[in-house]
């Protein structure tokens, strides 16, 4: 149709050449690269600084050198010195703190005391925790005598770390991440309810504005209503997915620029050293590990690559497709309605009491669908990924943990004829509300408009 | 010949009927008054004629054959309640709008240079809607109205917010597109315009038609032995088996007489009777205005 395009290129031009679009477009990739930048540059900016920590143990060396020296604290044991002195002269002898430790420590745990003048890093208290209680573990069994004991310990100690493996229909395993599909289950689920709620709402206000200018009525005596409808509702469909790619692009370039001028520039190594130690650890896979032995790859990069593999064996196939139907259907029949509401009130304040019926759906739906993360198969993550009005973001929640393809295609089924519904009766409501002005609507009013005939 | 023709159109809104059974004939190149007071259909019509609503039953036709959908870009409209978008500026919103009608961008292009320089309205061409006055929005929405060169034009009141000036200019270029082949509905509350331009007229009121007919016909119907009698000075006279004084006014050093003859006594008989209260200044038939036709007749059938 030669007018509807006419029509979607209006609703996309004017759109697009707003400045508050420019400025949001160009900002909020902006705002998002700064958000996953400025917490790894302060993180490694306080790394920086070395603490110095002086160690006084009241009549006692039980834990003379236990406590090992970090990346960012050191600690000096100190004999024949008294706590009240140091005390009042630590600051000047260049100590961050004193970590007081009284004899009783062995068996109440509160006779450990770190004093600063500043409020001391929880990592910092992590590690002198564990450095302790390992001491004292290893102290309270050494008084059982045992014989072997630092092989025993040697054979006890452990690491656990739980591989997933997903098994589907044909028997082909693969190996995946709850982490990577939790990831994925939320970026898809919030995305879905982003793009039709924020742009379901455009479609809204388009339609007052055309209504209360009453542009609307030259337009419907030159094309069909449901042609301005659509041309409107496709359109901004358009300015969403535009702006939607750029902010990806965007994200993406900033961020690696960023990555490799400035953190690489720190050094690799020194983020390697960040990484906790039970993390690298934890990196058991066999071929990443002999890699690592190797010191070919540095840990955070395996880490990297293990979940790139991982995310690499989601069903993106499925995901993609999924995302583009659901997308499609669920902005249609979202913004159908929102366009028969904005065409059934005279102003923007009016909407509110035919706003709420349409919002609890949809908000119902996102928290679902973060439920759906703590247990996709739970009986309300199903019937909410079944019925048309929340199915486009649960689904697409539930689909990275595996979802069995009947229940997927019954899903997009319904999806379809409600969809296909949806618009039908929205263009109907459409057709009638426009042109009507000055009179309240309310539920029962536009069901009467369903009956019209055109 | 006639160009439109609507038979026998109903239309009913929920329990509300707003159109009853309305025939129109509007024939080729001539100025059609769609008059009646607020809320009578006159809308409801206008927007059948336009298909931006259909009729529960009846009949349309344009040349003769059955109105289609595709007969939109014969016609053109301009609604009572005007809009164009604020934010968009005066010469691509008129592209747009013609574009819908179905012209090539081109071709807009073309005609909307010759309609701006001929309304001295180029200067507006890049300025946003909202920093135009009413009036000047009003230009542009009668140019976006006729752009397309419709065979039939429906003007909604088309004269508000114009000055004199402006409204005269409008009028004109009514009358000039009527010349060039177009066909007019007008509808509209200022009956001056309808004395002024209306070759024909359908009187609506609460979804019916109760009058109609050619404007000279109508008036000198209405004007049935009726006179306007002008005195010099200070007189008044009174009625008699012959004639009833129907209204008697004074104005600047004049006294005006509205009479009605009872019987088809000669006017020189009326004449001859009155010459002796005073000094004639002129004595008329008197053509009721067509408000005053439109209040008789709204009144009579309330």
């Amino acid at each position: 149709m030669n007018k509807i395009s006419v029509i979607i290129k209006r609703e996309y031009i004017t759109r697009v050449r707003k400045k508050s679009f420019i400025i949001l477009t160009i900002l909020a990739p902006l705002l998002m690269a700064a958000l996953i930048i400025l917490p790894t540059a302060v993180m490694m900016n306080q790394e920086g600084e070395l603490k110095k920590i002086a160690v006084i143990e009241d009549n006692s060396d039980l834990f003379k050198n236990v406590i090992t020296n970090t990346k960012d604290a050191k600690f000096e044991y100190l004999e024949n010195v008294r706590i009240e002195d140091l005390k009042i002269s630590f600051e000047k002898a260049g100590y961050y703190g004193i970590l007081y430790i009284s004899p009783e420590v062995v068996n109440t745990p509160n006779a450990v005391q770190l004093i600063s003048k500043q409020q001391p890093p929880i990592g910092l208290l992590q590690h002198i925790e564990n450095c302790m209680k390992k001491e004292i573990e290893k102290q309270k069994l050494l008084a059982y005598h045992i014989d072997n004991l630092d092989d025993i310990m040697k054979n006890v100690e452990t690491n656990v770390s739980i591989q997933t493996i997903k098994i589907d229909d044909s028997g082909a395993v693969k190996e995946t991440s709850t982490g990577i599909a939790m990831a994925l289950a939320y970026i898809f689920g919030l995305l879905m309810y982003m793009l039709v709620f924020i742009f379901g709402s455009q479609v809204m206000r388009g339609v007052i504005e055309e209504k209360t200018s009453r542009v609307v009525e030259v337009i419907v005596s030159s094309v069909k209503p449901i042609q301005l409808m659509m041309g409107k509702i496709i359109g901004i469909a358009l300015v969403g997915l535009t702006q939607f790619m750029i902010w990806v692009i965007l994200t993406i370039s900033i961020v690696g620029f960023v990555k490799t001028t400035i953190i690489e520039k720190a050094g690799v190594a020194e983020i390697a050293q960040a990484i906790p130690q039970d993390l690298m650890k934890a990196d058991q896979q066999s071929v990443i590990a002999s890699q690592n032995q190797a010191g070919e790859i540095s840990p955070e990069l395996a880490e990297f690559s293990k979940m790139f593999e991982n995310a690499m064996n989601q069903p993106w196939g499925l995901i993609i497709f999924s995302f583009i139907f659901y997308f499609i259907t669920g902005y249609l029949l979202y913004a159908s309605v929102f366009a028969a509401i904005g065409s059934a009130v005279d102003n923007e304040t009016e909407t509110q009491q035919f706003m709420l019926p349409v919002t609890i759906p949809i908000i119902l739906a996102l928290m679902v669908a973060i439920g759906t993360m703590q247990n996709p198969e739970s009986s309300l993550a199903f019937w909410c990924s079944m019925i048309p009005l929340t199915s486009p973001i649960v689904m697409m929640a539930r689909i990275p943990f595996g979802v069995p393809y009947w229940q997927i295609a019954v899903s997009m089924a319904l999806m379809l004829v409600t969809f296909i519904g949806f618009v039908w009766m929205a263009a109907k409501v459409y057709r009638t509300g426009i042109l009507m002005y000055g009179k309240k609507t309310s539920w029962k009013e536009m069901w009467k408009w369903l009956r019209y005939r055109g | 010949m006639v160009l439109f023709e609507a038979k026998n159109v109903t239309k009913q809104y929920g329990d509300q009927l707003a159109l009853d059974n309305v025939s129109i004939s509007v024939p080729e190149q001539c100025i059609y008054g769609l008059l009646g007071p607020n809320g009578a259909g006159k809308t409801t019509l206008i927007r059948i004629i336009n298909q931006i609503t259909g009729p529960d039953s009846g009949e349309l036709f344009l040349n003769g054959k059955k109105l289609t959908p595709a007969d939109v870009q014969q016609i053109g409209y301009l609604p009572e309640e005007r809009g164009l978008y604020k934010k968009m500026k005066v010469g691509e919103q008129a592209l747009y709008f013609a574009q819908l009608k179905g012209l090539t961008k081109a071709e807009a292009m073309r005609r909307l240079k010759y309609w701006f320089k001929k309304l001295d309205m180029v200067d507006w061409w890049g300025k946003k809607v909202e920093e135009l006055s009413k009036g000047m929005q009003q230009k542009v929405q009668f140019i976006t109205t006729v752009l397309h060169e419709p065979k039939l034009l429906i003007f909604d009141e088309p004269f508000t917010g114009f000055d004199p000036l402006n409204t005269n200019i409008v009028k004109n270029e009514i009358r000039f597109l009527r010349e060039r082949g177009a066909t007019i509905i007008l509808s509209t509350h200022n009956m001056e315009s309808v004395e002024e331009l209306c070759d024909n007229i359908t009187l609506i009121d609460k979804a019916r038609t109760i009058l109609e007919g050619s404007v000279n016909e109508i008036r000198s119907k209405w004007a049935a032995n009726e006179y306007d009698l002008v005195f010099e000075g200070d007189v008044q006279i009174v009625g008699n088996n012959h004639y009833q004084i129907l209204n008697q006014q004074k104005d600047n050093n004049k006294s005006i007489i509205r009479l009605k003859t009872t019987n088809n006594i000669p006017s020189n008989e009326i004449i001859q009777t009155a010459i002796k209260s005073g000094n004639i200044i002129s004595f008329n038939p008197a053509l009721p205005s067509m408000n005053e036709i439109f209040i008789r007749v709204v009144e009579a059938r309330n």
